[in-house]
């Protein structure tokens, strides 16, 4: 919808071959446009940010801690509210490790405060910048530097979390669906408080993957059921994008060398877990996310 | 018309921020600092202050929030204490290296550990290498004054640091005191309002602030910082005069007490300062040649105001409100470094005490000078700290 748009971004990003955070940071800056100061920890996204005399963005932007986007973030909307600064777009860009883990505290609060701010979580599923090691955001079975036999632990469920707080905006995406995060980018841009935007960011170097898979990878996660699309309004959920027939969940793990550990019990129960979700989540459709 | 009230000294801080015209305060609540942010906010309810109060769940995003505030052109306020400050260590550099005029108020509280609700200086010890511009407030009238002055050293264009008013807890924070209260026109004029200059977010001229840096440039960056730290040591005497001209009460990095002869010279920060004020003129009284070195800024530590002051003397007596552990109080190590290669040269007897809220009273005074006096006639110099307050002994 935003093709035309000015490029935000300059070319020539140091990110790795295949990176999604990039396909998601480039369609975030074309709907948002000049009047934006983005946060980012350090991070993949880092990268943009820049290194000695470079940076990648066109836009202010703001280097934080790892642990405090969302502080930042409340700080700055409160000094530009302060000064007069007005129609301007403040926005976190944040890994998982950055958000679900370490910045967790700062993200809750500021939401629960309810400052005017987007705060955008590019999910790779591990700590990637640091070279791959687990964050509370990497799925169960997935091989990492620090799960060498696979994680035995599930994936936080952030968004649920956020929702269960009174988040009036919260939604998941994808870089396999841009169309889709655009529009529920420039969505959260609108909303008079917080709000936030999960993206699944699938990483070739630490997923194992080839890096020409990037796009197919993203689809994938969609269209197996195991990251599905939908946003939650002042409560009430939509599904965004529906899958008439899922996948079977072995196409996306097959691809991927981190679940080359995964017994088929294992691939079984986690279909079948998908399967009776993926139900559930459709009958959501209209409905109170808090029901 | 300036006023004279009854103010506690976070009253007295309160006033100051106020005063300033602050427009965000973040903070979290924490012994013995509270008061301070409860009357901001009070002052932001009512309207006296046009300002935003943003009530964070930590002091970790109570630096943060006041950081993101300043880049944006905002003048920025926070409180904190004890185990608050460590929290927010990792920001605080943050906020000096960006060279952002932040002013947080301490009220010092001594760090767990065990844990204690009272003062000594362990908590602000703790952030002394972080690049803050740090004065130590005697009184209410003090914490009062640095707060206004803060802001006029921070944002001049010779600094542009983060200034760390530090008030000893209850000895200053929760007693009330005297205060002479500047008027709204007189602070104005002393103080105009914040502009950004080399450091900011502004979408009209978008740069990227804070990235990574390589080994090219990152020692340039904090010889930057270092030199604008030693600027400081003038402008704050320079500012500290012109605040003075201004309000009546003349300010610098150090004060010096009946020292012109003086042979035994106490050296002092904080609320004990004014114990010591008392002791000396007592001990003048009865002919005793003792004097007084208030040191007011600890960071940047004036070692050439020290060293010419304490030249003369034939001893010196160091008082720590902190421990130091593994090595002497850091006030007692900053004035021997001082007076290095000075020859001859005071002895300098540093002595530890009043942790943890510990009274360090007239008679513990006595003791110390009655212990460095013994020493010096039998020519013991003493390379250690010596804890003179302690139920143990002095170790």
């Amino acid at each position: 919808m935003t093709r035309s748009a000015p490029q935000l971004i300059h070319h020539g990003l140091t990110t790795c071959e295949g990176c999604s955070m990039e396909i998601i940071a480039r369609a975030m800056m074309r709907v948002l446009g000049p009047r934006t100061i983005v946060i980012t920890p350090p991070s993949c996204s880092a990268i943009i940010t820049g290194y000695g005399r470079e940076t990648g963005w066109m836009v202010p932007a703001w280097q934080s801690n790892l642990e405090n986007v969302a502080a930042y973030a409340a700080g700055i909307r409160t000094g530009l509210e302060v000064t007069g600064q007005e129609e301007i777009n403040v926005v976190g860009f944040a890994g998982d490790g950055g958000t679900v883990d370490i910045g967790l505290q700062a993200l809750s609060g500021a939401v629960e405060r309810g400052h005017r701010f987007i705060y955008i979580c590019y999910d790779n599923e591990a700590y990637m910048n640091t070279g791959i090691q687990r964050s509370g955001a990497t799925p169960k079975g997935a091989w990492t530097t620090t799960t060498p036999e696979g994680k035995r632990e599930g994936k936080k469920n952030i968004i649920g979390m956020l929702l269960a707080q009174g988040i009036p905006y919260a939604a998941t995406a994808s870089a396999g669906f841009v169309d889709d995060f655009e529009r529920k980018i420039a969505k959260a841009s609108k909303i008079d408080g917080p709000s936030y935007i999960h993206a699944l960011t699938p990483c070739s170097t630490g997923w194992r993957f080839p890096a020409s898979q990037t796009i197919t990878m993203s689809r994938l996660a969609v269209e197996t059921g195991v990251w599905p699309l939908f946003e939650v309004k002042d409560n009430i959920v939509h599904i965004t994008h529906k899958v008439k027939e899922l996948k079977p969940l072995v196409e996306y793990l097959k691809l991927q060398g981190r679940f080359r550990g995964l017994h088929e019990d294992e691939i079984n129960a986690w279909q079948e877990q998908i399967k009776v979700n993926y139900t559930a989540f459709l009958d959501k459709e209209g409905k109170s996310w808090l029901c | 018309m300036p006023q004279l009230r009854a103010l506690e000294g976070n009253l007295a801080v309160a006033e100051g921020a106020r005063l300033s015209r602050i427009q965000v305060c973040a903070a979290y609540p924490i012994t013995p600092q509270t008061p301070i942010v409860e009357y901001i906010s009070e002052y932001v309810r009512q309207g006296m202050l046009n300002a935003k109060y943003i009530a964070v769940e930590s002091e970790h995003s109570a630096i943060s929030a006041v950081i993101g505030a300043s880049l944006v052109g905002a003048r920025a306020f926070t409180a904190t204490a004890g185990a608050g400050l460590a929290l927010m260590h990792e920001v605080t550099i943050v906020a000096a290296g960006n060279r952002l005029p932040i002013v947080m108020a301490i009220a010092n509280r001594a760090m767990p550990s065990p844990w204690s609700l009272q003062v000594d200086h362990s908590d602000s010890m703790g952030e002394r290498d972080q690049g803050w511009v740090q004065l130590y407030a005697e009184n209410a009238q003090e914490a009062l004054d640095f707060t206004i002055l803060g802001y006029r050293i921070g944002e001049d264009d010779r600094v542009r640091l983060p200034i760390m008013p530090c008030i000893d807890g209850f000895y200053v924070s929760h007693t009330t005191e005297v205060v002479n209260v500047p008027d709204q026109e007189q602070v104005d004029a002393f103080l105009p309002p914040y502009k950004p200059k080399h450091v900011y977010l502004d979408v009209n001229d978008p740069i990227s602030v804070n990235n990574l840096t390589s080994p090219d440039v990152y020692t340039e960056i904090r010889q930057e910082h270092f030199r604008a730290l030693q600027n400081a040591l003038s402008v704050i005497d320079d500012l500290g005069t012109k605040f003075g001209d201004c309000f009546g009460r003349y300010y610098g990095v150090v004060e010096g007490v009946a020292l012109d002869d003086a042979e035994t010279i106490f050296v002092t920060m904080g609320s004990i300062t004014g114990t010591v004020r008392q002791a000396i003129r007592d001990m003048r009284a009865k002919g005793e040649h003792v004097g007084l070195l208030k040191v007011t800024a600890f960071r940047p530590f004036p070692k050439a105001k020290v060293r010419q002051i304490l030249a003369s003397a034939k001893r010196v007596l160091v008082i720590d409100r902190s421990a130091g552990l593994g090595s002497e109080g850091p006030l007692a190590l900053e004035v021997k470094g001082a007076l290095y290669g000075l020859y001859p040269a005071p002895i300098v007897y540093g002595f530890i005490g009043g942790l943890g809220g510990r009274d360090f009273s007239l008679v513990t005074i006595a003791r110390a000078y009655k212990k460095a006096m013994e020493m010096s006639a039998k020519g013991e110099i003493n390379p250690r700290a010596i804890w003179i307050d302690s139920k143990e002994g002095e170790l």
